[in-house]
């Protein structure tokens, strides 16, 4: 029998209807896992177990009478962003510190169509903002590699519960990288779609026009599966696009003999890390070897896509955020005179240092007389940025690069530096601002100055809706390499 | 553009944010910071770049009128906030949410 716990979803899908493990047993292993090693991780932040075990539950009737599809049974980590009916749904933030969900996202609706389990809500940054999840009001979380460093963010705890093997896979969302860049300092498999292929309904809102929900799980396949469950149209997101629905796994056979591969120059200029670089090199030379073709191409506007970002992200964010006021649900203050107090008062507690500081840069570059300088300009940058694209892929069919510029960094070493932070993003905010799709694959190993072995993302970019290609790319790759399925140690079997 | 502490606290006005003295200087330094690495966005000729809002171009999609959300004006209001000043009470009367009054 399979190692559970590292078992990919078919192969969890094919235990369980073999009656080799039930729904409820899957589900305990995981739960006494989160019991042993949660309290020192920090990767979830509600926990349920009567709901979910009651999931199970209903999943192994669904299974005994025959109606099992590819994920019934199988317990997933839901990131705290997404809301869930009677689940406390807190964004990371103390202004949603006691806010129980009264409906569930699309995603969550689509999940629980599948019969899958949910584990319980995972840790990330507030509001989804950071790259180290040490924003979070509920703590930071600890990289399963190395307790001394940051996870990534802002999935930092769905990354977590995936490395550590506290679920079977995880949901996440990416508005700069959130889903990529934790997936490479984690160690793991991590795709964010095409905007607008995963329905937004009920997922927190940070900045509309690029915030994006996609799986994160242990290999490519696994990707595959969750994408069948979280992929289609749903009208209640105006954003959602009205596509044929897609077997994501459909591709995954594929020879990549022929295969197109650019390596944009920008990519591997200046601040990537050197050990990392090499690491993605040997990663490339496989590809090779798989009869790909390299293609060396140019994003020229790279090193725009961070000015841009902190100008369009955080005006988003100033107006999605002006909901919470106090008044009908979140956090108010105790002690107030008037409305404007309980406004100021109730939106100073309840917001941390960082959402606070991207909503007042929002608040500025929207306000009356600097529109054109920043938020105009900014959307006139972004279609440079995606027009490189466009060129980019008239010559290849998939781009490839690091997805961070380091591996994971100390808790602690840039929170009082903001700027330092947002370069994390370097190499995936630009495919958030185009709306393509991009995914992380684990690629190796770099070995530090102290010694510790720390994960390495290789970062897979597709064209528009072309994910199935990109999951086939990665996965063939995982068939020839097995840096997908590395375990960090001492966290039990 | 350099920005002072009472810039600061009329754009923390605006976003209804309270800040104190202490609060503002710090954040000063940090937007300051966020604010220079924006500014490279200056050196870009955009002249005659059409403004992208969205990845895809898409219209914004017509539906029925016909009522589609049922009220549920009890689920919602049971995740209320609490009165304050003193109250541990939610801040919902019949149906209503509570608030400072505003009109004399």
């Amino acid at each position: 029998m399979t190692n559970i716990i590292n078992a990919s979803l078919a192969q969890l899908g094919q235990m369980l209807a073999e009656k080799q493990v039930s729904s409820v047993e899957l589900t305990q292993t995981y739960l006494n896992r989160i019991d042993a090693l949660n309290p020192e991780i920090n990767a979830y932040i509600a926990l349920d177990k009567e709901k979910t075990l009651a999931q199970a539950k209903a999943a192994d009737a669904l299974i005994a009478a025959g109606n099992a599809q590819p994920l019934t049974g199988i317990p997933i980590a839901q990131k705290d962003i997404f809301c869930a009916k009677g689940w406390n749904t807190t964004c990371g933030s103390k202004m949603l510190a006691n806010f129980v969900a009264p409906y569930d996202a699309h995603v969550i609706t689509q999940f629980d169509a599948a019969g899958a389990v949910n584990l319980g809500k995972t840790n990330m940054d507030e509001f989804a903002m950071g790259s180290s999840n040490e924003t979070s009001y509920f703590g930071g979380v600890k990289n399963p590699w190395d307790f001394a460093r940051v996870p990534g963010g802002s999935s930092g705890g769905s990354a977590a519960a995936v490395a550590a093997r506290l679920c079977a896979a995880a949901t996440g969302t990416d508005t700069g990288g959130s889903i990529r860049q934790p997936a490479s300092l984690c160690g793991f498999t991590g795709l964010k779609p095409t905007y607008g292929v995963v329905s937004r309904y009920g997922m927190i809102a940070f900045a509309s026009s690029l915030d994006q929900a996609g799986p994160m799980a242990k290999s490519a396949e696994d990707c595959a599966l969750m994408m069948n469950v979280m992929a289609g149209f749903d009208e209640r997101d105006s954003t959602s696009l009205n596509r044929e629905k897609e077997d994501y796994t459909r591709d995954l056979n594929k020879p990549l003999r022929g295969l197109k591969i650019g390596l944009p120059k920008e990519f591997f200029a200046e601040g990537l890390d050197a050990n990392v670089a090499k690491v993605i090199e040997t990663a490339i030379a496989e590809y090779k070897k798989l009869g790909a073709e390299i293609v060396d191409i140019s994003l020229p506007n790279t090193g725009l896509s961070i000015p841009v970002y902190y100008v369009l992200a955080p005006a988003e964010a100033s107006s999605n955020l002006s909901r919470y006021d106090g008044v009908r649900y979140g956090h108010r203050t105790a002690e107030y005179s008037d409305l404007m107090e309980m406004y100021c008062k109730s939106r100073a507690e309840g917001f941390g240092a960082e959402v606070k500081r991207r909503i007042l840069i929002g608040t500025y570059v929207l306000s009356a007389g600097y529109y054109d300088a920043y938020y105009l300009k900014a959307q006139q940058i972004r279609r440079l940025i995606a027009q490189d694209f466009v060129e980019a892929f008239k010559q290849c069919d998939v781009i490839m690069g690091p997805a961070a510029p380091s591996t994971a960094f100390k808790a602690g070493e840039k929170v009082d530096d903001p700027v330092a932070m947002y370069l994390q993003d370097i190499y995936t905010i630009s495919t958030n601002l185009a709306g393509l799709p991009g995914m992380s694959v684990p690629a190796g190993f770099s070995t530090g100055a102290d010694g510790k072995a720390l994960p390495v993302g290789l970062q897979i970019i597709g064209n528009y809706f072309d994910e199935a290609r990109m999951l086939n790319v990665a996965h063939q790759y995982q068939q020839v390499t097995d840096w997908h399925t590395a375990m960090p140690e001492g966290l039990g079997s | 553009m350099a920005l002072s502490t009472e810039d600061i606290k009329k754009i923390a006005h605006l976003a209804r944010i309270e800040v104190n003295d202490h609060d503002a200087a710090a954040t000063l330094t940090k937007l300051t910071g966020i604010l220079g690495l924006i500014e490279q966005m200056q050196a870009v000729d955009t002249t005659g770049i059409v403004p992208m809002s969205h990845s895809q171009d898409v219209v914004q999609r017509l539906r029925d009128d016909v009522v589609t959300k049922t009220n549920q004006r009890e689920e919602f209001q049971k995740v209320a906030p609490v009165i304050g000043n003193g109250s541990a009470e939610l801040a919902v009367d019949h149906g209503l949410y509570l608030v400072p009054k505003v009109i004399e």
